[in-house]
């Protein structure tokens, strides 16, 4: 018995693969693991809502200035982002595919990928960020919209910037949850029966791209018509 | 493990599917649709954010506690925004300044 507590408590698989010693066996304990999961994306959900709440009643106060500050942000980039967004969230899904049938080498191509189109939407984001600062719509640091509305405009990119920010902390560590996961899945610590951690990490990936899902019409789209 | 395994295909369709929704979502941006720009708008969001939390991430087979905590979620959502717009909505309603 003390051999197999061993060999549950380290992460490297043993034949069979054992839960940790609180569980009766390992599907109950992925499906605590996942529960646990949904539950912090719970609490994500309440952080972004707030913001959210924060700026729905803004926007309601001050629609002019809103739609003003809609107008200066690039539907272009925010379409490319949010397609870049998604197909990382297809390719996450796929490694959680591939992480289920045992398939190591397709797993760590889909992670890989993954983290890839992760880094593609943050240089994007990095170039509207640097747009941005070029224009004069960085408040705090450089804000030179001047007009009617600047007040209402300057609230509007408030609001851009922690949102989108916020989101981009996200993304950030996510990217790194999932190279943590390459590394793990090179080292070969995942089979078709040990996995947890990989689908995990999945529900956090599809989270963020979520959030970003009603970013792109709350922050870009609302003010083309 | 029991888990259900979705097919790639599925993934595939799902995907398909979710680029046409943000095709059209940024196309409908373009059309004067007056105030029902924004519910048009966030009622794509929202379907494009049930098939990730469907299909991407197995809610629809998932267990019976984490349909829960996505219920609860959005229940707990619901009452933050319902409490704050039914203040920013109605004010102006009673004509007195401040209220």
């Amino acid at each position: 018995m003390a051999v197999q507590t061993r060999a549950a408590i380290s992460d490297v698989p043993r034949e069979p693969a054992m839960p940790a010693e609180q569980f009766d066996d390992l599907e109950q304990q992925h499906r605590v693991a996942t529960f646990g999961m949904w539950v912090f994306l719970l609490t994500e959900l309440m952080l972004f809502g707030a913001l959210l709440s924060s700026y729905t009643a803004h926007r309601v106060l001050y629609p002019e200035g809103f739609v003003e500050g809609s107008r200066h942000l690039e539907v272009l980039l925010g379409g490319i982002n949010t397609v870049v967004l998604i197909g990382s969230s297809l390719t996450m899904a796929l490694a959680v595919h591939a992480a289920q049938t045992g398939a190591r080498r397709p797993l760590m191509g889909y992670l890989a990928l993954t983290i890839a189109l992760g880094l593609v939407f943050m240089g994007i984001k990095a170039v509207e960020y640097w747009h941005h600062y070029r224009d004069g719509l960085m408040p705090g640091v450089v804000f030179t919209y001047t007009g009617p509305l600047a007040q209402q405009v300057e609230l509007f990119f408030r609001f851009y910037f922690i949102l989108t920010g916020i989101h981009a902390i996200h993304l950030s560590i996510g990217i790194g949850v999932v190279t943590m996961m390459l590394i793990l899945a090179w080292r070969g610590r995942f089979t078709a029966d040990r996995h947890t951690p990989i689908e995990v990490t999945g529900l956090y990936w599809h989270f963020v791209d979520i959030v970003w899902i009603f970013l792109l019409p709350l922050l870009y789209l609302f003010g083309l018509s | 493990m029991s888990e259900h395994v979705i097919s790639p295909r599925t993934y595939l369709t799902v995907f398909a599917v979710l680029l046409v929704l943000t095709g059209t979502t940024i196309g409908l941006a373009f059309v004067p649709l007056g105030i029902w720009s924004t519910p048009v708008a966030l009622t794509i969001a929202a379907v494009k954010a049930s098939l990730i939390v469907a299909v991407f991430m197995h809610l629809r087979y998932g267990t019976a506690t984490s349909r829960l905590a996505v219920l609860a979620g959005m229940f707990w959502l619901a009452i933050m925004l319902a409490g704050i717009l039914d203040d920013v909505l109605t004010r102006g309603w009673l004509r007195i300044p401040g209220k």
